[in-house]
């Protein structure tokens, strides 16, 4: 039963409003605000009704992210960030704590699961040319949440205290040693000792549960801020505002709420049973999602066999590995992230979706994701002289994708853009 | 050369990695355990309790929670799993330090809790099965999963002895010899035949694999709940969207 939101006392007679609108009438009257957000952002967004496949990464990130932060609290409350108890704590959890298996997987599910949700909503937007005239900024702020979960997701690792976590994160931070001058001195100040040690752990825990999910969360609102500052892109990459009704909404614009709240809560229902198949029969997801060097506890004298950091990061890793100078690599390795941020501006085609564009994008994007893929192969590699020259060649690829966009955008034949957008009703 | 290249990365990908860095060059058997076989880690525990923890822990394990997975009353583990005077809410630990343990075999026997879960249970149980004769070695004992390894053959008494058999082939130009490992020969039988001996390994090696992590049979059981309740989700989530979408045109 619901509480009794008018105070008055049950069997009086009195004969009540429903309740959800006294509710809300008592709110308005004291932040009328609140009911206009909802309305800009939800009842009354009006998004474009023809959203594909492509479109369920955004709302599926948001809801990993939600997830990470409620499993990420109930972990704390049995974890021990200590060089001595990290470890048994983990299995403390595993094995003590009331449904804390169920809360760890999530929590170890859901780090890979939101990296695959990115990745895939960042590929849309490569797609449909999400970044461009006028999204700037909505991609710069989604890059910067890319950004961010890196960090966040480097050091949790650490905080299970596995042998893996412990040599990845030693192998990560001497990256920094690479800088030519400061390098010592500023990965000395990184692990706040001379290795990684107790210190160590404790920062990276304060970072993983307070500055980066904090860090995170106002990123995602001003990502969302810019977006329905501008409006929702499109697979058509047409400006929906441009054909408005008589009512001034977009002719081809839906009320986010409830059309796309109901949508993408199929999108979630799928995504929570694929989740589910990880979680419950596969955490380990063969050694990728949770590896197998980390079921031994941190020790600084065993080095595992192969140091592979988590899948998500190896398409970088692969970069760096490929370049026999290890200034040079962590540059290039650098490089490869930050590309991403300047799109808007080395994408000189008029139209912005994949739809319209040529077979010169086409060719670049595709190679560009085939790269990714395999670098994110070989990185999880122990290297051989052939698989290092392969790195080379799809490093290469990846790199172009980039660096001769300015100039294959621009000589792409395109098609001719519609005026509305592309929708079959079913 | 892209053809060749492309060759060479299909041909990586073939094999599937997983524990295939750890081996240390002998073979590696499946040792096709099976969680859901009470009767069998039954088997394993009192194995484990007998013939492992001597040296070797299982320091996150309970031994009243083990007692309620694999159907044993309270007073069956007492009576039978705990010998040094452990209550029922202890876990695994053993009496020898690491301190001592590192004098007496210049390593610290490793904690088991885990180890199928570090390893896998195919390294584990080929690992018990590839001890042989090596007079160069201080046990006189070596192994071929892990060579010269400091554990002895703690189970020589049932498996009995065996030789490692090679196969040798001389390099003509340096005179060298390649030797390949071919099979094991059993120089003096145990107490158990070699079926029996298999068995009895198979069975602590599901004991490791069910203590690296004990809720597994209950996770595969939530998990079809989760996805049956997912699938009638799904039905309502789906038709509610259609509803929903009927007046988008």
């Amino acid at each position: 039963m619901s509480a009794n939101i008018q105070g008055s006392a049950p069997g009086q007679g009195a004969v009540a409003k429903p309740r959800s609108s006294a509710l809300m009438d008592w709110i308005n009257a004291r932040a009328p605000r609140l009911q206009r957000f909802m309305r800009e952002h939800l009842t009354e967004y009006y998004a474009p009704k023809n959203f594909n496949f492509w479109y369920y990464f955004g709302s599926l990130a948001l809801l990993v992210l939600v997830l990470q932060i409620v499993t990420g609290i109930f972990l704390t409350m049995n974890y021990k960030p200590s060089a001595t108890e990290a470890f048994a704590s983990v299995e403390y959890i595993m094995r003590d704590v009331d449904w804390g298996w169920l809360i760890r997987y999530m929590h170890s599910t859901g780090a890979s699961a939101f990296f695959i949700v990115v990745y895939l909503h960042m590929f849309r937007g490569l797609m449909y040319g999400s970044y461009k005239n006028p999204r700037e900024l909505v991609w710069i702020f989604g890059m910067l949440i890319y950004v961010a979960l890196m960090a966040e997701a480097f050091f949790g690792y650490l905080l299970p205290w596995g042998n893996m976590s412990y040599w990845g994160a030693q192998v990560i931070v001497s990256l920094f040693g690479a800088i030519p001058g400061i390098g010592d001195a500023l990965t000395e100040w990184i692990r706040g000792d001379y290795y990684i040690s107790d210190i160590t752990l404790n920062r990276f825990f304060a970072l993983h549960v307070i500055a980066l999910p904090l860090a995170l969360v106002f990123l995602v609102i001003a990502h969302l801020l810019a977006l329905h500052e501008v409006g929702s892109n499109n697979p058509d990459g047409v400006d929906i505002k441009k054909v408005k009704g008589p009512d001034g909404h977009p002719v081809d614009g839906i009320p986010f709420h409830p059309y796309y709240t109901v949508k993408d809560l199929v999108g979630v229902v799928v995504f929570a049973a694929l989740f589910s198949c990880v979680l419950f029969f596969a955490p380990e997801m063969g050694g990728y999602f949770l590896e197998h060097a980390n079921f031994d506890a941190a020790d600084s004298l065993k080095t595992p066999e192969n140091i592979a950091p988590v899948w998500y990061f190896t398409p970088f890793y692969a970069i760096l590995r490929a370049v026999p100078n290890k200034l040079l690599g962590v540059i290039l390795m650098g490089v490869a992230v930050v590309a991403f941020f300047f799109l808007p501006w080395l994408d000189r085609a008029k139209v912005k979706s994949i739809r319209y564009r040529g077979w010169l994008f086409k060719a670049f994007l595709f190679a560009f994701a085939v790269s990714f893929l395999a670098l994110g192969y070989l990185g999880l590699q122990h290297p051989t002289p052939a698989l290092t020259n392969a790195a080379r060649v799809f490093s290469a690829v990846y790199f172009a994708f980039f660096f001769l966009m300015p100039w294959y955008t621009r000589i792409d034949p395109t098609k001719p853009v519609p005026d509305r957008v592309t929708y079959h009703a079913h | 050369m892209l053809i060749k290249k492309l060759a060479i990365l299909l041909a990586a990908a073939l094999p599937v990695t997983g524990f295939a860095s750890s081996a240390g060059g002998g073979v590696i058997h499946a040792a096709h355990t099976d969680v859901n076989n009470t009767a069998s880690l039954q088997r394993g525990a009192r194995n484990f309790v007998n013939y492992c923890m001597g040296c070797h822990s299982a320091k996150y394990v309970r031994y009243n929670r083990m007692g309620v997975d694999l159907g044993l009353s309270e007073q069956q583990i007492i009576d039978n799993l705990m010998f040094t005077g452990e209550r029922p809410h202890d876990t695994m630990k053993i009496s020898m330090t690491a301190d001592d343990a590192k004098r007496w075999f210049g390593t610290t026997p490793p904690d088991l809790t885990l180890i199928a879960r570090s390893r896998g249970t195919d390294y584990v149980y080929s690992f018990l099965k590839s001890f042989y004769v090596d007079p160069s070695r201080p046990t006189g004992m070596n192994n071929l999963v892990l060579p010269g390894t400091a554990m002895p053959h703690v189970l020589w008494e049932l498996q009995g002895y065996q030789n490692a058999v090679y196969e040798g082939e001389s390099d003509t130009k340096s005179s060298a010899v390649h030797k390949t490992f071919k099979e094991f020969e059993l120089a003096k039988p145990g107490s158990m035949t070699p079926h029996e001996y298999d068995e009895f390994v198979r069975d602590t090696v599901n004991f490791l694999a069910y203590i690296g992590e004990p809720m597994q049979i209950e996770r595969r059981n939530l998990g079809l709940r989760v996805l049956a309740f997912l699938l009638v989700f799904f039905l309502l989530a789906y038709f509610l969207k259609k509803e929903y979408w009927k007046d988008v045109t």
